[in-house]
């Protein structure tokens, strides 16, 4: 099969000589070629990043000073942050919004959608994806979505404020709450057009990596970070669908009367007629693509980590097989581990029990690969670029978040921890920090590949630094508010005098917050920047061994400009010795990419 | 207080741009022989400055524990509560343990092995002996805290409806709660949300004679050792009755009756004797003694349990809350006989 898409793909090349020039539109806009709707990704996640990080602000500052006014909230929020007081419901709001904007927009399609897209083609040896045009939908249709759900915030009755996981019947009823009017229904249409994007993406990514590999890239010597897209894109096929069926009959709930998630509710002085319908079924639903999302997030972010710390420790990745088998039990078992969000939703406590007993197992593999980065960084010679400190922080985070998944995912434990900031602050370190570290390490190790420039090490390095401190700032010390019963999701904690003691502390959680935002300023200015003036980049700046860094610095159609190299050996071979221990087996270089034959003075290894 | 943070985060922020100017300027002139790649300096300072993180992080680890652990929750007033509490602290030492150790080696060896002129990398990709090892450590650990875990869980959440038995239904709405008791026949009258009207709140049957002698209240009261099984309903959206000092919590679904028991070990009076509480109470009036949005009775503050909404359920979702007392036995059938029944309620309107 690969041989004859080979072919195919060297018939294509020939074209390249004379193909015709393309517009302005085809080329920024409505572009089918992998590496532009990469850009594009990226940009549009990074624009949803700030909006949504913005949102987390304004809620740390009402949480901060809860009794004090702010002109911003009249500012940015306008009647409903009314004489710089921020109404209850719009709290909720942003909650609402910076949680769906967070997982969503920013660390699936921009972290999967922008990663998966420039580096398959690239890293396989394929000219682009399997279909351009599927590409080229799938990143319009997450622009509409964006839009949408951003456009929610200029509705009448505000936008939807359900919380991101939006549970009826709060969702369903705009007599419980005002977000759940016509903000709730772009909520919905926003999320139901980008599920599609996101299935259009990844039955490519699938399609494009099983059938488009170059010849001799067997899937045992695929850089880990195909692997990583790979099974995320599977994961996403599996569980996106069931959240659009959620979507749908909570959609059929609120506009055609059904009773799918609705029974026995009175309000407002009224009886409605939903009769027989369960609100835990509903949660069944999302968390079967909720827990999974949370490592369609995660595993890109890993993936990534892998290549980074093995390019910049000249080592190869420690237990090649063992991460790829890991990767592998973590994308089963996101599966089946769903109901440990719902211990306490009212469920059969028999399956509290099953729940339990699949949830810490996913510790196992996590914790291989958590061991086998340090085991990679160990004896090695570590080069630390910006991207390689992103890394180091996710495993860093990866592990302190991870650790507290061993209290939350215990039934037991969960019953009071359930729903309090210890909840908070887990998922923030577990996903999303080490997810966005994942952002950050990709975009500035491919920065290179894919605008031809170096971005600014220094501003890099002061970004990191800020972040780091920042986010173990902001939620190390959230966990012990959360073990004293703290409930997430208040607009304010004065109405209960028990927690007066903990407002320095979220005081001080609102300081590092706002420090750790402004950090970023120095990579927006550094980004931007380098986009127009940075350093021109050489052809392998990190001194690589995969594919992607064969190609040209100036981006052609197609990738390679004559054929598609031909793969020899696995992507870590760093720092291979000869077989008489004399030198590199190549002579001065610590690096052989893929692309080099076996020479004769080295072992073979079975990759 | 809040005067002088604002200074420190108006100061700190003025650092930050500061700084950032003169990064930029540093930043700007492009050295024809920067290559924006890390060189033997740059990897020489990263490498040390991850050993000083790590310092920080372990001092942050040490300031959390040492200044904010005696926030966790008081000694738990339920009976299981206190194997809850004991499974939780042998998790969270394990869980420090693993920290303690994982973080030094990653931080450790970003510092020991930063990049330097010469320095050869080891090729090392494989060894199963490691690779099993530390999937097996984690498999027994794992499966010691399962088990134990899993004893725990189907203690608590297995209720056996025993004569002793006290069945309260605690209702949910936006935005408070009601607790109803069963009365002197030890049953609750049937009830839908379909037969609300007027004083009956609840929905209650008004020709089921079991629901005759129901109490309907809106002050918790418990008394100390004996079991309690509570059955919730909602009568609108999903809420989650949250026990925090009974470490107990379960959510409350319209449409379905869901339920949790414990057994209550700790009145109101000795928890406010206890010295967690005394000590406690203390640092919050301190606090609102110089509050100036707190003004008279609630400036002295005293304990009392309380249940709170722990499911977001509407925009008065942060105070939506109930009182909680625990008492002895006399005191609480000397406060259940002067509470009004259903069927006087209804007969006074």
């Amino acid at each position: 099969m690969s041989v004859a898409a080979q072919t195919l793909a060297n018939d294509h090349s020939h074209d390249d000589g004379h193909h015709h020039e393309q517009t302005f539109i085809e080329k920024y806009i409505f572009s089918t070629d992998h590496k532009m709707i990469a850009k594009q990704y990226l940009i549009t996640g990074l624009i949803m990043g700030f909006i949504g990080i913005s949102m987390s602000l304004l809620m740390r500052l009402q949480l901060a000073w809860p009794n004090e006014s702010f002109w911003i909230y009249e500012f940015l929020l306008g009647r409903f942050g009314k004489d710089g007081v921020m109404d209850p419901s719009i709290y909720l709001a942003l909650s609402t919004i910076h949680g769906t904007i967070m997982v969503f927009y920013v660390l699936t399609a921009g972290l999967s959608g922008t990663f998966s897209n420039l580096l398959i083609p690239l890293q396989i040896g394929a000219r682009d994806m399997a279909s351009g045009f599927l590409n080229m939908v799938s990143y319009w249709l997450f622009f509409i979505s964006s839009v949408i759900i951003v456009s929610s915030f200029f509705v009448e009755s505000g936008p939807a404020s359900a919380g991101w996981t939006v549970y009826p019947p709060l969702s369903a009823l705009p007599q419980a709450i005002g977000g759940s009017g016509l903000g709730m229904t772009l909520w919905l249409v926003a999320i139901t057009i980008f599920i599609a994007s996101s299935l259009l993406g990844s039955l490519n990514y699938i399609v494009t990596v099983l059938n488009l590999r170059t010849e001799g890239m067997s899937m045992t010597r695929l850089p880990l970070t195909i692997w990583a897209f790979f099974v995320t894109a599977i994961i996403g096929v599996v569980s996106f669908p069931v959240l659009l069926s959620a979507g749908l009959l909570l959609l059929m709930d609120r506009s055609f009367g059904t009773s799918f998630f609705l029974s026995d509710i009175y309000i407002q002085g009224e009886v409605l007629s939903y009769q027989g319908g369960s609100p835990v079924l509903y949660e069944h639903l999302f968390w079967f693509l909720g827990h999974p999302e949370v490592y369609i997030v995660l595993l890109p972010a890993l993936g990534i980590t892998s290549q980074v710390i093995a390019t910049n420790s000249r080592k190869p990745i420690f237990g090649y097989r063992a991460m790829i088998a890991s990767i592998l039990a973590i994308a089963f078992l996101s599966t089946v581990v769903w109901g440990h969000h719902m211990f306490v939703s009212g469920m059969n406590p028999f399956l509290g029990s099953v729940f339990t007993f699949t949830t810490l197992l996913i510790a196992i593999p996590s914790g291989v690969k958590a061991f086998n980065y340090i085991t990679t960084l160990w004896k090695g010679n570590l080069q630390m670029n910006p991207g390689m400190l992103f890394s180091i922080g996710l495993v860093s985070t990866f592990i302190t978040g991870g650790l507290t998944g061993i209290i939350l995912g215990d039934s037991t434990l969960d019953i009071n921890v359930h729903d309090t900031y210890f909840v908070i602050a887990h998922f923030h370190l577990v996903m999303g920090i080490s997810a966005l570290y994942g952002l950050f390490a990709g975009v500035y190790h491919w920065f290179p590949k894919m605008f031809g420039r170096m971005m600014n090490k220094n501003l890099g390095y002061v970004h990191f630094w800020i972040t780091a401190v920042g986010a173990y700032g902001i939620f190390f010390p959230m966990h012990f508010i959360g073990m004293a019963g703290l409930p997430r999701r208040y607009y304010k904690f004065t109405e209960f005098p028990y927690f007066d003691d903990l407002a320095d502390t979220n005081v001080l959680i609102s300081v590092f917050a706002f420090i750790t935002a402004a950090g970023q300023l120095f990579f927006v200015y550094n980004f931007v920047s380098s986009i127009f003036y940075g350093k021109k980049a050489t052809r392998n700046p990190w001194r690589s061994n995969t594919l992607e860094w064969t190609t040209p610095v100036e981006h052609i159609h197609g990738n390679w400009p004559g054929e598609i190299p031909k793969v020899y050996r696995w992507p870590y071979d760093y720092s291979k010795r000869n077989n008489e221990d004399t030198d590199y087996v190549i002579p001065g270089q610590d690096y052989i990419p893929q692309n080099v034959p076996l020479r004769e003075n080295e072992e073979e290894l079975n990759h | 207080m809040t005067a002088l943070l604002i200074i420190i985060v108006v100061a700190l922020l003025g650092i930050t741009f500061w700084q950032l100017s003169k990064i930029f300027k540093l930043s700007k002139p492009i050295d024809s022989n920067d290559t924006q790649i890390a060189d033997n300096k740059d990897n020489q300072n990263q490498g040390k400055i991850f050993l000083a993180f790590i310092v920080f992080l372990y001092g942050l680890m040490i300031y959390s524990f040492w200044n904010l652990s005696k926030f966790y929750l008081p000694e738990a007033s339920s009976e299981h509560g206190s194997e809850y509490d004991q499974l939780f602290f042998i998790s969270l030492a394990i869980i420090m343990f693993v920290q303690v150790i994982t973080q030094f080696l990653l931080h450790w060896f970003s510092y020991k092995y930063r990049g330097k002129e010469g320095r050869k990398a080891l090729f090392y990709a494989d060894n199963d002996k490691l690779e099993f090892i530390w999937t097996i450590i984690p498999v027994i650990v794992l499966s010691g805290l399962i088990i134990y875990g899993l004893f725990g869980w189907s203690e608590i959440m297995n209720v056996e409806e025993t004569d002793d038995t006290l069945v309260i239904e605690i209702y949910a709405y936006q935005f408070d709660w009601r607790a109803r008791y069963s009365g002197e026949d030890g049953t609750l009258g049937e009830a839908n949300v379909r037969l609300i009207e007027g004083v009956n709140q609840l929905g209650l049957n008004e020709n089921d004679p079991y629901s005759q002698d129901d109490i309907i209240v809106n002050e918790l009261h418990l008394p100390k050792d004996r079991p309690v099984l509570f059955k919730f309903r909602s009568q609108d959206v999903l809420h989650s009755a949250y026990f925090p000092f009974f470490r107990s919590q379960m959510n409350v679904v319209p449409g379905m009756v869901t339920q949790f028991g414990f057994t209550p070990t700790t009145t109101s009076k000795e928890i406010r004797n206890s010295e967690y509480m005394i000590d406690k109470v203390k640092r919050i009036n301190e606090i609102r003694k110089n509050d100036d949005n707190v003004s008279g009775d609630d400036k002295t503050y005293e304990f009392e349990y309380y249940l709170l909404c722990n499911k977001i359920c509407g925009t008065s979702h942060y105070n939506m809350q109930m009182k909680i007392v625990v008492e002895t036995e006399e005191e609480y059938q000397k406060w259940i006989s002067e509470q009004q029944t259903f069927k006087e309620l209804t007969a006074q309107n």
